[in-house]
């Protein structure tokens, strides 16, 4: 099956109605199938072995990845923030592509790739200008690669992740009732098109029918203004965003946002003290965090709604720490927290999170990352408490291995970042004779309060968790690194600590 | 057939794509469906005529036979005279 059948049947059942809105201009479903179908007429003449975009979002990169699917050509978005030498080498990964976006920089970096370049407007115009064309059409029949995306590499050399049709359709299937969107129904989409939030955006949007809205570059107040101009009822953002829109209405930005009925967010740890003013600010808001991988096809668990009121209003402590949890797997996943030996780790152990199920893929180019038995080992590291609620500690690689016990950085994080006077902390290995491993600290201080005592850090981690935790060496640093998702960049704080 | 085949009833307007299937036909108002319409339309089973819903998802009792509908009609789904049950998707409360 292939996934261009989600638009095929959106635009059955609602022809006329408003599906993306970019940039002022507004497309129906039934504009956007014809635009896809003429982009397959492109695509299909290229002779091209990729549809890549080198673009923010636009009606472009619906019509590309609906258009590549009909062709049966894998659609590969890049990250346009990328450095010229590591677009370009990504770019030679996929030669002849038949490029959509920035020709002068492809032109630039890639001439001799054998790329086909069109810029965003000529590839729109002539994709609606292909159609219709006399004659029936062989479509792809979905049986292979529908999308491949370069993993963001904060660790290693970027991964060429592969998607299924087969996968995406399983998970917009197994978690999209279709057609169930109102009218009225809109969805703000932020997030790039690179990223797996993004793409799964675009494909759950167009089942629901649900209108799509689209604010290519992420500017707080252009999200509020947008939500209130288009009336949106759900919104996903990134935890870094959340904080920037947050900290605008603090300064008394005017924002509308009786229509928001449902934010989503994940794509990287969302602070404690966000969701919580987040969640007062906007009481009848609902929110969702949503735990996914590029290699998951998106979201394989999440904490609902009615998680996050529950645990802002307990005064158990177990309730209230699923505030920062992952929340429950989806029904239609099976997830495992599995130790070094490979064994099941019981309630509260850390381990490395394994996660099965149809819309898992695991699949690299050339290789498939699954065990004999279908499970991916996603490299996160975590654990469940006793009711299945999933915790993040952070990537596998990062877990800090002091004299044979495994402790998770997030773990004294969170326990440091309780003192007043800390506004963001990392935890991080660096090495140790004694102990293979020791805990390195990283700290900003608040803005406005003195920098706090490294003793009394120290004693705050002794009394809250294990002597093992307290940091060996602490540092004080102007601001962490981060990646534009939002993603923690450990491995130059680590650099810092080890200089 | 195989997964991703696309097939249509020969007593209504019914259309459905095969997620999953083993060796027997997926019949629809009484009568198995194919891939192109026969010239002569098959007439509606009384038995099997509760009709189809767009986008519903259709499965046996074993999880053996799949179908999602991309076209609705009057006809309902069976196999082997055994009708085809709708299966709900799970929706999460919009998280992307």
């Amino acid at each position: 099956m292939n996934i261009a059948l989600l638009l095929e049947m959106a635009a059955d059942a609602a022809p006329d109605r408003v599906a993306l809105v970019c940039e002022g201009k507004r497309w129906t479903y039934s504009d956007l199938l014809a635009a896809a179908r003429g982009a397959f007429e492109i695509i299909h003449e290229s002779g091209a072995e990729y549809v890549a975009l080198l673009d923010e979002s636009s009606e472009a990169s619906l019509i590309a990845l609906f258009g590549a699917a009909l062709a049966g050509v894998p659609y590969c978005p890049l990250n346009y923030r990328l450095p010229d030498t590591d677009l370009a080498a990504l770019l030679e990964r996929i030669s002849p592509a038949l490029v959509i976006g920035d020709e002068e920089r492809v032109e630039r970096i890639a001439a001799g790739q054998g790329h086909m370049v069109y810029s965003r407007e000529l590839f729109t115009l002539k994709a609606q200008e292909s159609w219709p064309a006399s004659g029936e059409r062989e479509y792809d029949p979905g049986e292979g690669i529908a999308v491949q995306l370069f993993t963001s590499g904060t660790t290693a050399a970027p991964k060429a992740a592969i998607l299924r049709h087969s996968n995406l359709l399983g998970y917009i299937l197994g978690t999209v009732e279709f057609a169930s969107a109102d009218e009225a129904d809109a969805a703000l989409v932020v997030v790039p098109p690179y990223h797996i939030a993004g793409i799964s955006a675009l494909l759950s949007s167009t089942y629901a029918n649900r209108r799509i809205v689209m604010l290519p570059a992420f500017e707080p107040e252009a999200w509020l203004e947008l939500v209130k101009e288009e009336k949106i009822t759900n919104a996903f953002v990134v935890p870094t965003m959340m904080a920037r829109i947050i900290e605008k209405m603090e300064k008394g930005v005017s924002a509308e946002l009786s229509s928001l009925r449902s934010i989503a967010y994940g794509g990287g740890k969302m602070p404690l003290e966000i969701i919580q003013k987040a969640l007062s600010m906007l009481p009848d808001t609902n929110f969702t965090n949503s735990y996914g991988l590029t290699e998951t096809s998106s979201t394989i668990a999440l904490l609902g709604p009615e998680e996050h009121r529950a645990a802002i209003s307990s005064d158990d402590p177990k309730v209230r720490a699923r505030l920062t949890s992952l929340g429950l797997p989806l029904p239609t996943v099976e997830i495992e927290i599995r130790g070094e030996d490979g064994v099941v780790q019981p309630a509260g152990e850390l381990g490395e999170i394994y996660v099965r199920g149809e819309q898992v893929s695991g699949e690299y180019k050339g290789k498939s990352a699954l065990d004999a038995e279908g499970w991916f080992p996603t490299r996160d590291a975590g654990y469940m408490d006793e009711d299945g609620y999933l915790f993040l500690s952070g990537r596998a690689d990062d877990v800090i291995v002091r004299g044979g016990e495994n402790m998770s950085p997030g773990e004294i994080e969170d326990v440091v970042l309780t003192h007043p006077d800390v506004a963001d902390a990392c935890a991080t290995a660096i090495p140790s004779v004694e102990w293979g491993d020791a805990v390195g600290l990283a700290i900003v201080t608040r803005k406005g309060c003195d920098q706090p005592c490294e003793d009394e850090v120290r004693k705050l981690v002794r009394e809250r968790l294990r002597s093992s935790r307290v940091p060996e060496k602490i540092v004080f640093v102007d601001a962490l690194p981060y990646n534009e998702m939002g993603k923690l960049l450990r491995r130059m704080v680590k650099d810092v600590l080890v200089d | 057939m195989k997964p991703g085949t696309r097939l249509k009833s020969a007593a209504c307007d019914t259309e459905v794509m095969v997620i999953r299937c083993a060796a027997s036909a997926i019949e629809c108002g009484g009568t198995p469906m194919g891939e192109a319409k026969p010239a002569d339309e098959a007439s509606l089973c009384a038995d099997h005529s509760n009709g189809t819903l767009m986008g519903k998802r259709y499965v046996d009792a074993d999880n053996t036979y799949e179908v999602l509908c991309v076209k609705p009609g009057k006809g309902s789904l069976s196999v082997d005279g055994i009708a085809l049950a709708t299966k709900e998707a799970k929706p999460l409360p919009a998280s992307d």
